[in-house]
């Protein structure tokens, strides 16, 4: 199987994402901070084999969030640079 | 193949693996489980090169061709990923570190690995010499696939595979430690398989 027919879309992080954000973040409109693609999370390119989460832009694949869990912890990076626009 | 001996199935080449499952591993078989944080980096060989900086005195680097003609080793090793999986008997082919790193001078203590598609896993440098690493191109007699690294991929077989970086392009070197992509998600900083540290205060 080839890298990219194993990436899933962002909806496959709902449930990791559900542990860290109150609101359904696979929703939320969400800009790339390299490329300035904007488009639900649910939309951004998950690839969840390896050790932890990385999702990537659908566009240009840079990296906007990677998140790990280990024993009692739960990590996550948003060094990425992505803007989250959160409806109320 | 359980009344062969591993370690003596073969007259050349480098025999490390000693068939033992590390404390929560389970033995894969004949599968090579693929993990991937990103799309798979395709570098032609003729735009590949390998770069040793950081704190040396000066700069090495490879092309290619130069590093295809430097004295190579036929290396057959178990592996042990963190995500519990191991493979007994992997057969790869590369050039030592040892050769590799002794092109230059330096007082640091540790490397970053740095590979295509922006990967990084930091290792100490001792880690690194005395036959225990190895830039490999040739996976079980053939070009390393890109999905398993290829052209170019760090053997570190001592330590869970996360270390032995995919698409790797060169090494950074420096007197202080600087923790790599899973390293600082809360996996374990130095990843001994025997020691199970898989994460950060095991």
């Amino acid at each position: 199987m080839t890298t990219e027919s194993r990436r899933l879309d962002g909806n496959a992080a709902a449930g990791r994402l559900a542990d860290v954000f109150v609101f359904d973040a696979t929703v939320v409109r969400t800009r790339c901070g390299t490329c300035g693609t904007s488009a639900p999370l649910g939309h951004y390119h998950v690839y969840a084999d390896g050790p932890g989460m990385v999702v990537r832009c659908p566009t240009c694949e840079k990296m906007i969030m990677r998140l790990a869990q280990t024993p009692g912890h739960t990590w996550l990076d948003m060094g990425g640079a992505a803007t989250l626009d959160i409806g109320e | 193949m359980a009344f062969v001996s591993r370690g003596f199935l073969g007259r050349s080449g480098t025999h490390r693996g000693t068939g033992e499952l590390p404390p929560g591993q389970y033995d894969v078989g004949d599968g090579f489980p693929v993990l991937s944080a990103g799309p798979t980096p395709r570098t032609a060989t003729e735009d590949w090169d390998f770069t040793i900086d950081g704190e040396v005195a000066e700069r090495a680097r490879w092309t290619w061709q130069e590093f295809r003609s430097l004295p190579r080793e036929d290396v057959v090793v178990d592996i042990h990923c963190v995500t519990k999986w191991s493979k007994f008997r992997t057969a790869w082919s590369g050039v030592s570190l040892d050769t590799l790193l002794a092109a230059v001078d330096t007082s640091a203590e540790y490397a970053v690995a740095v590979s295509d598609g922006g990967y990084t896993t930091n290792l100490p440098l001792e880690d690194l010499v005395d036959g225990r690493a190895w830039i490999v191109d040739r996976y079980e007699g053939e070009p390393l696939a890109a999905e398993h690294g290829g052209p170019a991929r760090l053997l570190c077989p001592h330590l869970y595979f996360w270390k032995s970086a995919k698409w790797v392009r060169g090494l950074r070197l420096s007197s202080t430690d600087e923790p790599g992509f899973w390293e600082t998600l809360g996996y374990h900083d130095y990843g001994d398989p025997w020691r199970e540290q898989r994460y950060a205060g095991d």
